[in-house]
Formats: C-alpha cells, sequence, structure tokens
C-alpha cells in the first residue's frame, strides 16, 4: 500500500544520499589523519579510536552487569516479588531519553572530577547499554527448556553451575546477539556524550581527558559553515551507520540460528 | 573414611560459597537497575533545586531565556517538545496504521519479512544521521518548495492558517515534526503490527464471512480487539519522540521563543539540554537546564510506564486467552 511505499522510500533516501555524500569523503586521510582544522586537509582517526575505545569500556562495564541482572530475573528471581518491578523499570530505562542519561553522568562523574573525560562518556554508555543487555538476556534465557536445569540439578550440581556451564553454553549465541544489539544502540548514541566525554580536536589517549569521538564530531562538523568539516560528518555518519546496520544484521542472523537450533533440538 | 569425605565436605563448602556469591552478584545486578533510575531522578531534582527554588512555579510559566539576567523559563521549550511530537505524531501514526496493515492483511506472504526488515532497519539507524539528512537534505527541500507553497495557500485559510504564516527557513517546528515522525514510525508500526498479528483468524473469517470488505475487517473488527496494544504502541512512540535530542537539534532551529507559526525556529527540551549544557556558565544558567531535564525526565517516565503497563497487560491477557 501507499504508506509502505512512502516508508521504504524515506528509508532509501535517507540511505541513498548518506552513500553519495559519505562516500565523498572516504579517501585515505580520513582513516589516518585526525580531525583538522578548518579548511584544511585531515581525518577522523581519533574520533575512530574514542569511539572505539568509550564503546569498548562502556560494554565491557555494561555488560557483565546486564547479564547477571538478566540471570536474575530468569533464573533466581523467578518467583521474587522484585522481578517484576525491576523487569518494568528495566523497560522505561530502554526507552528513557538518552539525553538524560547524559546529565546524571555529569552530575556523579563530570562535576566529581572536575572535567570532562573519557571515562565519564564510557560510563554513560555503560547505563544506555545496560537495559538492552538485560532484556535480551532474560529473553534468551528463557528458551532454554526447563528440562535442561532439572537434570543438571538430578546430577546434584548446584544452581550457579546450573547456569554456568548448561545454561549460559545453551544461550551462547543468544547472549551474543545481546552484546551486539547494545553494541549497534551505543554506537551511534550522541546526546549523553556531548557533555561527558566532550570533544577533543586532537590525538588523545588519556581516559581522564576529554576525547574526540564520532557522534560529537559529526555534530559539531555538521553545524559548522566549513565545507571540509561538512564533508568529513557526511563520512563519520556513513561509517557509522554501515557499522550499525552491519552489526543488527549479525544479531538478528544469530538470533534466527539460534532460534531454528533450539527448534531443532526439541 | 574420613580422609575421603574431608575433600568432599570442603568441596561442597566451596560450592555453596560460589553459590551464595553468585546468587549474590545477579541479585546486586537487578537492583542496580533499580537504584539507577533513582539515582537519575535523585540527581536531576539535587541539580535542579537551585532553579527551582528560585523560580518555582514561574519556572514552568515563562518563556524568558536570558542567560545574561540570569532569568529562565521553560515554556518555550516544553512548548516546542509538545508541538514536535504532536506533528510527528499526526504523521506517523497513519503511516504505520498503512503499513501494518499491509503487512498483516494485504502483503503477499513472501514480502513480509523483507519489508519488516527493511523497516525495523531504519529504527537502528542512529539519530544523528537523521538530524544530518534532515539538515542538509529535508530542510532545504521544505524552504524552497513546501513552504512557500504553505505559506501562499494555506497561510490565509482562517484558523489553521495561523500555523503556516512568516517566513519560509527551512528549519523550525514542522521540520522537526517531519523528522520526529521518521524515527518513531518503525516503533509503531513494529507494536501495531505485533498486536494485528494476534487477532484470532476465526473472528476475521466470520467478518468477511458476513461480507465485510477488508477496510471493514481491519477497521471494525481488528482494531478494536486490537486497541489496547495500538495505544501502548503509539505512547511508546510518543515517548521516544518527547526524548529525542539530536536529531531534533539540527533541524528545529534552537530559538527561545514561542510563536504560532509552525514554519518559525524553536526549541524543544532536549536540544536545549544538548545546545547549551556543555557551554552554561554560572549555577543558575545550569541548574535550570536540569530542572528541563528533570521536567523532561518525568514526562516521558510517566507515558513510557503507561504504554508498558498498556502492553504489559495485552500479554498478560493474551496468555490467558491461549489457555
Amino acid at each position: 500500500m501507499l504508506a509502505t511505499l512512502l516508508g521504504l522510500a524515506v528509508l532509501a533516501a535517507i540511505l541513498g544520499t548518506l552513500f553519495l555524500e559519505g562516500f565523498k569523503g572516504w579517501s585515505w586521510t580520513t582513516f589516518t589523519q585526525s580531525t583538522p582544522a578548518p579548511q584544511s586537509e585531515g581525518g577522523l582517526l581519533n574520533a575512530i579510536f574514542g569511539s572505539f575505545v568509550m564503546t569498548l569500556i562502556g560494554i565491557g562495564l555494561g555488560a557483565p552487569i546486564g547479564m547477571l541482572a538478566g540471570t536474575y530475573l530468569s533464573e533466581y528471581g523467578r518467583r521474587s516479588k522484585l522481578t517484576p518491578i525491576v523487569r518494568f523499570i528495566n523497560d522505561v530505562l530502554l526507552s528513557a531519553p538518552s539525553i538524560v542519561v547524559g546529565l546524571f553522568v555529569y552530575t556523579i562523574v563530570v562535576t566529581t572530577m572536575g572535567h570532562f573525560s573519557a571515562i565519564a562518556g564510557a560510563v554513560a554508555l555503560a547505563i544506555i547499554a545496560m537495559p538492552v543487555i538485560v532484556r535480551t538476556t532474560e529473553d534468551m534465557l528463557r528458551l532454554v527448556p526447563t528440562s535442561m536445569r532439572e537434570g543438571s540439578a538430578a546430577l546434584g550440581a548446584q544452581p550457579w553451575r546450573t547456569i554456568t556451564s548448561v545454561i549460559y553454553p545453551a544461550a551462547r549465541s543468544g547472549m551474543i546477539t545481546s552484546v551486539l544489539l547494545a553494541v549497534a544502540r551505543i554506537s551511534g548514541e550522541t546526546a549523553p556524550l556531548l557533555f561527558t566525554a566532550l570533544n577533543n580536536q586532537f590525538w588523545s589517549t588519556d581516559l581522564t581527558k576529554p576525547m574526540a569521538n564520532l557522534p560529537t564530531v559529526i555534530y559539531n562538523y555538521a553545524m559548522s559553515p566549513y565545507e571540509n568539516w561538512q564533508t568529513l560528518a557526511w563520512a563519520g555518519a556513513l561509517m557509522i551507520t554501515v557499522f550499525v546496520l552491519v552489526l543488527s544484521i549479525i544479531a538478528r542472523s544469530t538470533a534466527a540460528l539460534f532460534g531454528a537450533g533450539r527448534g531443532g533440538s526439541q | 573414611m574420613v580422609a575421603v569425605a574431608r575433600p568432599i565436605h570442603t568441596r561442597l563448602k566451596r560450592e555453596a560459597n560460589a553459590e551464595m556469591m553468585f546468587r549474590w552478584a545477579t541479585f546486586c545486578s537487578a537492583a542496580l537497575v533499580l537504584v539507577l533510575l533513582a539515582g537519575v531522578l535523585i540527581s536531576l531534582v539535587y541539580g535542579a533545586w537551585p532553579a527551582l527554588s528560585t523560580f518555582r512555579f514561574d519556572f514552568l510559566t515563562t518563556q524568558i531565556w536570558n542567560p545574561v539576567t540570569e532569568k529562565f523559563g521553560a515554556l518555550a521549550p516544553i512548548y516546542g517538545t509538545v508541538v514536535t511530537s504532536i506533528i510527528a505524531m499526526l504523521i506517523a501514526i497513519p503511516i504505520a496504521f498503512g503499513i501494518a496493515v499491509f503487512l498483516t492483511e494485504t502483503c503477499p506472504r513472501w514480502l513480509r519479512t523483507p519489508i519488516g526488515i527493511a523497516i525495523e532497519l531504519l529504527a537502528a539507524i542512529p539519530s544523528i544521521v537523521f538530524g544530518i539528512w534532515g539538515l542538509f537534505i529535508l530542510a532545504p527541500i521544505l524552504q524552497l518548495h513546501v513552504q512557500p507553497w504553505l505559506i501562499e495557500h494555506v497561510g490565509p485559510w482562517p484558523i489553521i492558517g495561523v500555523l503556516f504564516q512568516g517566513t519560509p527557513y527551512g528549519i523550525g517546528l514542522l521540520t522537526a515534526g517531519i523528522v520526529l515522525a521518521i524515527m518513531v514510525l518503525p516503533f509503531i508500526t513494529a507494536v501495531m503490527r505485533e498486536v494485528f498479528l494476534v487477532t484470532p483468524t476465526s473472528i476475521k473469517e466470520a467478518a468477511y464471512g458476513v461480507g465485510a470488505t477488508q477496510w471493514e475487517v481491519v477497521w471494525d473488527v481488528v482494531l478494536p480487539w486490537s486497541r489496547t496494544g495500538v495505544i501502548g504502541g503509539i505512547m511508546l512512540g510518543l515517548g521516544r519522540a518527547l526524548g529525542e535530542t539530536m536529531a531534533v537539534t539540527f533541524v528545529v532551529g534552537n530559538a527561545h521563543r514561542i510563536s504560532t507559526s509552525l514554519l518559525a525556529p524553536s526549541t524543544t527540551i532536549a536540544a536545549s539540554i544538548a545546545n547549551e549544557f556543555a557551554e552554561a556558565v554560572g549555577k543558575l544558567y545550569t541548574s535550570s537546564l536540569m530542572a528541563l531535564g528533570l521536567i523532561l525526565f518525568v514526562i516521558t517516565f510517566v507515558v513510557i510506564a503507561c504504554a508498558r503497563l498498556l502492553l504489559l497487560r495485552l500479554e498478560s491477557g493474551g496468555n490467558k486467552r491461549q489457555v
């Protein structure tokens, strides 16, 4: 119908212009040099590095906690009164505005440290990643049949052994999916980084200092009047989009494989 | 016997300890979700307190936003947030409804999955990409072609005409609303499609059986049946639209004023925070932006919580029906 065509047309229009404009900015220097001054040559290397580091730390912090919380919701807390509340709040946090998370991290990390830093940015990303992982982990663990839990318990295994050596391996691809989805979600996040990691014109590996990152660079450069900055913004936008789309497609196919595997084994 | 029993005993004890530690770790992580919510709320109230205690209720009712004289009022951003979200919903709801109906009723089976995936990919695109697209592609088109037409033809109309007067800036409330509509479309579509799918085939067939057209089946049978879910999906989309930051910041114009025209630049709560927070000097300025954040958080929390409750009710209702 008309509505569907319109939806698909918009998707095509966005991706089309993105590829057209983005590729103009893709060159060797884009990946090998740091962000330039207005109207001089340069690339996005420091921003790519910064995004990579902060996403990595964000996931490193958010994933274990999220997985443990998901484990509680699916395993230990099945009959707990806390479980429905945590699940509900987690769902709300999942769609809460990310800029508010930025304000929160600004209050607790940036004002405590006294200045903007990459650490603060990573913490903000971790807080955004966590609800995604909690939700997906719980869903995936619930797919593991009860008979496997019972079988393990019958062999005399404590619940934690059952969870770590039976349930986690059984749900492995599901848990990988949850992490991939979380990476896809946070790698494009801009709002919480604006006033936590801030931005940095230069190459920096110091986590306690402001660090460049792709989303903030895209934002600043797109709003600038300089043409070479705008080109770089498009290049960066294309980079993030390709990365995120590839990740979500991989996540989707692992999830599909997982579902098919489950169906086959039963 | 004792020699054998002792290692087993210690091993059992170690297992039990590990069990307790693991259980605690999972419990604490789950509790952290609640702590996080409380922490966000407390830190926002704490940060917003200087502004709220200085301006009191005037903060919600004045539209002055002057960092120099340190007078701040939240009316303009609140107005902008509400208006852009309303525009987004007005555009997105009918289109999402159309797509959902198409995907569940009329679409050939082999086409359903690819189109479904394509619409969901729209949801995966980072919001900043929508922003940059809105600024460089959509805004010029609106400025050169759509807005002059609106001003010329719709502007003179009574009552609604007021909304379409002024200068075609390209950026402004209308543009922000359109970009938001594109962004929330996949979320609303996904929920609508899901609830349309659970409508029992038997009652649809019964309706077709008594001679109902496809439109009548969708409008009079499927929609009433899935009403709760549809409203839940719409509110979920609304929650997104209210809190969306980057896409709006690019195209809304960032001007702290209220004008009747939808074509005029304005600002939203999220856009004000994104635009000004890192550069805000002075305690009252920062605190006022925090207060904006608090307002945004409370509004979106209520909207999203209602949406989730509706969807939750639907879920448990659906289970009962299956049993």
